[in-house]
């Protein structure tokens, strides 16, 4: 026990901050403490939990990406006008096609990283920029309403009456999500080229002195992330019902903040798929408690910015000295 | 190469006609080179006299100019790749290790099952086998769940020597294995090649440190300025030898001792303790004196440093400078009352290796280059350029990064920076770690120039012979209390190393 609270202490100071924010919410508001409200957090936080488990692969790596919610934008866009132009299709086509598009999208910058060394913060902002600019400049700002009925349809996966007639509902991006989160952490911790990312992320010479081939990880990395960014702007356009070309711009802060609260590091080689999802689900229950409480929308960025200071230093310097059972365990 | 002493065998790796160019200068010049099956062979040359290099191409790194031959295993090449090398047997133990931090021990131990192009469902349980097995085989237990990070350099070593042995090595190369390891911890490393020797795995070993490549090698090959120099039996063959032989010069060693008991005292400590590191640690340095302090790592030599710099709190007893008690509550204090401090480890706290040569060995006196509240270029330029020909540095241009230097002329980058500050008293952290035998001899020239000129001088070093060869006084410290004097005027080397190795 005492070895799984230390090689997972982020994930359990995340665990005890979020249990600490639900006790507190609980008791403090009447609505919290509800199968209703539990499975809005989900149905919310799904959008940004499948962002969050691909942007994880490309820290894990070593890199950062602050594309990959305007890309997700356009994958929005350009799927729409595909789905459009072939007549309708269905959710098998419509994630094929969003999903290829953001690999293409994340390959475009594992290239500029790979090909001309440019170091990936850089690299993202400018196609950060070029993305947008794009979407921007054909769209002329205009969103997309008329999307095909199985896009804009709710999908109810499980329904729950409660005791006052209203229903609580799991729909299909949490389906999506946890298919999402499950092959993120299948893939990088059960397969060999997630352990070579882990291994470039962590020490890119030593990789490269085993014989790792550094340009398909940077591909690999950065196509993941595509990926999921192109099934999660997908699977937002279904949740919100409509395509509007800024509605992802300025995502890409909130999911980082959110991975790297759950314990990756921006260096590179450090990261887990559990610590990802709980980042993200602290900051929407924060969110969601700072609603219920009534306090004004204005303050959430503050307090929000507050919280992930303070989890992080729980999570990176304290928790060992906090608990001293922990202490000088091993040498 | 028939005559190889004391040997029938054939050899299990040979090397001929290696040639190897870059930017026009020659690496290496038609270099040859054998290793034995299960010796132990000592690669030795000076930074820069292509043993990396050789080692790069032997792992299949680089590619030699035409017509070189590698035979290696009865099998004839043109040259290497690092998946050839790595699959017939040639492993590599990096000066940097090339180890994954973040990842558990038996990760890293048994990284290979994880390498390969198409992605495989990760074993875990093999990993651990092979990891406990390897760890085994070396007789050494460590937790191998554990992530590397919690463990010291010298463990780490050893998880990088495990991992070598995992491929089923016949040939290990160990490039300076020991640069930061302790005594205790090189002897046990030296146990460990010597088993591995012994179960028929050959080790070329390369080490600045030439007590421990007389110790354990066979064999020992030398390199100078990209060519062979020759290949010698190790037997017979003493220090100032293979120096001479590395360097093409001949540096014997001359005790420097000399007595400066009618100088003025510059540094007096009396009774200084800090619980748990050093205790009751008098002693003083005269102006004009090296005082050497040698000892075990971890017998308080590096705190006891700290504290005299400002840095760590001693709980009781004085320190006075030119007989003024002083007290330091950080080492701005320690530097503004004329104490300079150069840290044991020059590459990662010493010298910031990204910027400029200039801007390197001004950062610690600012104030002196200011000229009408502003730093001066000029002033800098004047103070760096004086520094530079004072200690002889070999830079191209002020501008340039500090990496570029060689470690030698880095270490005088870094003496000159504290030099600059004016100091009364020069603490030298293991000045000579990392730095080759011909540069090492520079250094202490610069020493024995500075305490000349008066500087007291305090250097510690866990090698005796360099504070027996160039300190006026040694001090010897174990578990943090002062364990004996000696004066290398009236003792043998032997006297030193016995008290400190017993």
């Amino acid at each position: 026990m005492r070895k799984l609270v230390q090689s997972h202490a982020t994930e359990f100071a995340l665990l005890a901050v979020i249990a600490a924010i639900c006790v507190v919410l609980s008791l403090t508001t009447d609505s919290f403490f509800s199968l209703g409200n539990a499975f809005d957090l989900l149905n919310t936080s799904s959008v940004n939990i499948i962002f969050a488990v691909g942007l994880l692969v490309v820290l894990i790596a070593g890199g950062i990406d602050i594309s990959f919610a305007v890309a997700a934008s356009v994958v929005q866009y350009v799927t729409a006008l595909i789905l459009g132009y072939i007549g309708g299709g269905g959710w098998i086509s419509g994630l094929l096609i969003a999903g290829s598009l953001g690999i293409l999208l994340g390959a475009f910058n594992a290239f500029l990283i790979h090909r001309f060394r440019i170091i990936s913060i850089v690299a993202t902002i400018a196609t950060f920029n070029i993305y947008f600019g794009l979407l921007m400049f054909f769209t002329q700002g205009v969103s997309i309403y008329d999307l095909p009925d199985w896009l804009t349809e709710r999908v109810v996966l499980f329904e729950h009456e409660m005791a006052d007639g209203t229903w609580a509902e799991i729909t299909l991006p949490v389906l999506v999500m946890v298919i999402c989160v499950v092959a993120t952490w299948l893939f990088t911790t059960r397969t060999t080229t997630g352990r070579q990312l882990y291994a470039f992320g962590d020490n890119p010479e030593g990789a490269r002195r085993f014989g790792i081939n550094i340009g398909a990880m940077q591909f690999i990395a950065f196509g993941w992330l595509g990926m999921m960014a192109g099934i999660a702007g997908l699977i937002q356009a279904h949740y919100a019902q409509e395509v509007v070309p800024n509605a992802l711009y300025g995502r890409e802060l909130d999911v980082l903040a959110a991975v790297v609260l759950g314990g990756a590091r921006l260096g590179g080689g450090k990261g887990s798929v559990l610590g990802c999802v709980l980042g993200v689900l602290l900051i929407a229950i924060t969110q969601n408690g700072l609603n219920l409480l009534g306090v004004s929308p204005f303050a959430f960025k503050m307090i929000v910015g507050a919280i992930i200071l303070i989890a992080i230093t729980l999570s990176n310097t304290s928790i060992e000295k906090l608990l001293p059972f922990m202490r000088g365990a091993r040498r | 190469m028939a005559d190889i002493p004391g040997t029938g065998a054939k050899p299990l790796l040979s090397l001929h006609n290696i040639n190897m160019t870059f930017g026009g200068i020659k690496a290496l010049k038609n270099v040859s080179f054998e290793v034995l099956p299960g010796e132990v062979h000592c690669l030795a040359g000076e930074n820069g006299s292509g043993k990396s290099t050789l080692i790069k191409i032997i792992t299949g790194v680089y590619r030699p100019e035409d017509g070189a031959v590698i035979e290696y295993d009865g099998q004839t090449y043109s040259h290497m790749s690092p998946v050839t090398a790595q699959a017939s047997g040639i492993q590599v133990i990096w000066q940097d290790l090339a180890l994954f931090p973040e990842m558990t021990v038996a990760e890293n131990i048994a990284f290979q099952t994880v390498i390969g192009r198409w992605p495989r469902f990760v074993n875990y349980r093999t990993m651990r086998d092979i990891a406990v097995k390897a760890l085994q085989r070396l007789g050494v237990a460590l937790d191998v769940d554990a992530p590397l990070k919690d463990y010291s350099i010298a463990q780490r070593q050893i998880v990088a020597i495990a991992r070598a042995l995992v491929g089923e090595a016949k040939l290990v190369f160990m490039d300076e294995p020991t640069a930061s390891l302790t005594q205790s911890e090189t002897d046990h490393l030296i146990e460990i090649v010597r088993s591995l020797s012994a179960s028929g795995v050959a080790v070329v070993f390369v080490s600045h440190r030439l007590a421990e490549v007389l110790e354990i090698s066979n064999r020992l090959t030398v390199l100078r300025d990209g060519a062979l120099v020759g290949v010698y039996p190790v037997e017979g063959m003493t220090q100032s030898r293979v120096t001479e032989l590395m360097t093409g010069k001949n540096f014997d060693q001359q005790v420097r001792a000399k007595s400066v008991r009618d100088n003025p005292i510059v540094l007096e400590v009396k009774r200084l303790s800090r619980p748990g590191q050093f205790h009751d640690i008098s002693f003083n340095v005269r102006s004009g004196e090296t005082l050497g302090i040698t000892g075990l790592l971890g017998a308080g030599r590096t705190e006891l440093a700290l504290a005299l710099f400002g840095m760590l709190k001693p709980r009781s007893g004085s320190v006075s400078l030119h007989g003024k008690p002083v007290r330091f509550s950080s080492n701005r204090d320690a530097i503004k009352a004329g104490i300079a401090y150069l840290s044991e480890d020059r590459l990662s706290l010493g010298l910031i290796q990204p910027q400029s040569i200039a801007d390197n060995l001004v950062i610690a006196s600012l104030d002196r280059i200011k000229s009408g509240g502003l730093l001066s270029d000029d002033r800098k330029r004047q103070l760096v350029a004086r520094w530079i020909a004072d200690l002889g540095v070999k830079i191209g241009r002020q501008s340039d990064a500090v990496s570029t230097l060689s470690g030698g002329n880095q270490q005088r980058i870094a003496i000159a920076k504290w030099l600059a500050t004016d100091p009364k008293l020069l603490i030298l952290d293991a000045p000579t770690v990392g730095v080759d035998v011909g540069a090492r001899a520079g250094i202490f020239e610069i020493v024995a120039k500075l305490a000349e000129s008066g500087l007291a001088i305090i250097l510690i070093s866990d090698e005796v012979p360099e504070v027996y060869f160039n300190a006026d006084r040694v001090l010897h410290m174990a578990q943090g209390q002062i364990a004996g004097w000696f004066d290398p005027q009236s003792c043998s080397l032997q006297d030193i190393e016995a008290a400190v190795y017993a």
